[in-house]
């Protein structure tokens, strides 16, 4: 949203202000591209978490027998994820924690980047829509794998005039996960940039922490746990026993 | 009538649309409401199962409220992106 030369209605009085900008304008095969703030939060979102494992990493090599301080930490984090993997992958689990895991901590920190003032890349839908097509690739390539010619005749089941139906079913799939995550932080950016461009500023003080408590930390935070959870169940549901 | 000019009009109805699209919230609120209360029954029932009662509850009620998200994209469509002006200006 906000490509284009149409008309911004809201935000065209230059205080309501929540679309995408163009920072850097480059040719890509002919046509004009630019570098979005998209780009550059997960820029820095990425070298966040580039630089945490760096010093989690030389942490971790010289580790204690008794953890303190950061290692503690990043042991917590790791015990809690292989629990998250473990109990809905089960024995699979060993193949997917890593993907998990960085799928997880990235849309999380994009999510709760709102918190820093920078506009979250998954408010984008271009960053949720290619996550998501990373799902849909790992759920059609376990199908092929496991099920074999299984995955053309499932498609046929139960009955074979629902093959339309099955058929749109497996490419909704992408498209609603996507949504999902999209809109939630999508809404919570609206709503964080009505209330920071449209009320007069002695409302400004105080209230906007409760509501980025619940659009940023608690929204994000779940709809990170839903996304990747989402991914773990319909992988896991094509692999089967 | 006459001062309206072809854009406005479509502003209007988009706007108006727009707001239409969003009485689909109705059905998540009602829906993630009915999960909440079927949560507490069930804590109520096995305390001991607290931790993944609510992890069941948490994901069933986000994916129940991607109907209401379609109508938030739908809303937010017609307002900023407004495919019918760039559709009208183009003819």
């Amino acid at each position: 949203m906000g490509y284009g030369t149409l008309p911004m209605l809201l935000a065209s009085d230059g205080e309501v202000d929540f679309s995408i900008h163009h920072l850097i304008p480059y040719q890509f095969m002919g046509t004009t591209v630019y570098i979005t703030t998209s780009h550059v939060c997960m820029l820095l979102i990425m070298l966040t978490i580039i630089i945490f494992a760096l010093i989690a990493r030389k942490k971790i090599m010289h580790a204690d027998e008794v953890p303190t301080g950061l290692q503690n930490v990043v042991e917590f984090a790791v015990e809690t994820l292989q629990g998250f993997v473990g109990s809905t992958m089960g024995s699979h689990a060993g193949k997917y924690i890593n993907y998990i895991g960085t799928l997880f901590l990235f849309v999380l920190l994009s999510n709760i980047s709102g918190l820093f003032g920078l506009r979250p890349p998954t408010a984008d839908y271009g960053t949720t829509f290619s996550l998501a097509i990373i799902t849909f690739c790992m759920i059609q390539y376990n199908n092929f794998k496991c099920n074999k010619f299984g995955a053309i005749t499932g498609l046929f089941q139960p009955l074979p005039f629902l093959f339309p139906i099955n058929l749109i079913g497996e490419f909704a799939t992408p498209i609603s996960m996507s949504l999902r995550l999209f809109g939630n932080v999508m809404s919570g950016t609206v709503m964080m940039a009505l209330f920071y461009g449209l009320l007069p500023i002695f409302v400004k003080i105080g209230i906007p922490a409760a509501l980025h408590t619940y659009f940023d930390l608690f929204s994000g935070a779940i709809q990170a746990y839903v996304f990747s959870m989402l991914t773990m169940v319909f992988v896991s549901d094509k692999i089967g026993e | 009538m006459n001062q309206i000019t072809n854009e406005g009009l479509i502003l209007a109805c988009s706007t108006i649309g727009a707001g239409l699209a969003m009485i689909a919230g109705i059905g998540p609120g009602i829906g993630q409401g009915i999960a909440a209360g079927q949560g507490a029954a069930a804590v109520g029932r096995n305390p001991g199962a607290r931790g993944d009662i609510v992890s069941t509850m948490l994901l069933g009620q986000a994916v129940a409220e991607t109907t209401g998200l379609y109508g938030l994209v739908v809303a937010l469509l017609l307002m900023y992106g407004n495919p019918m002006l760039s559709r009208f200006l183009k003819l």
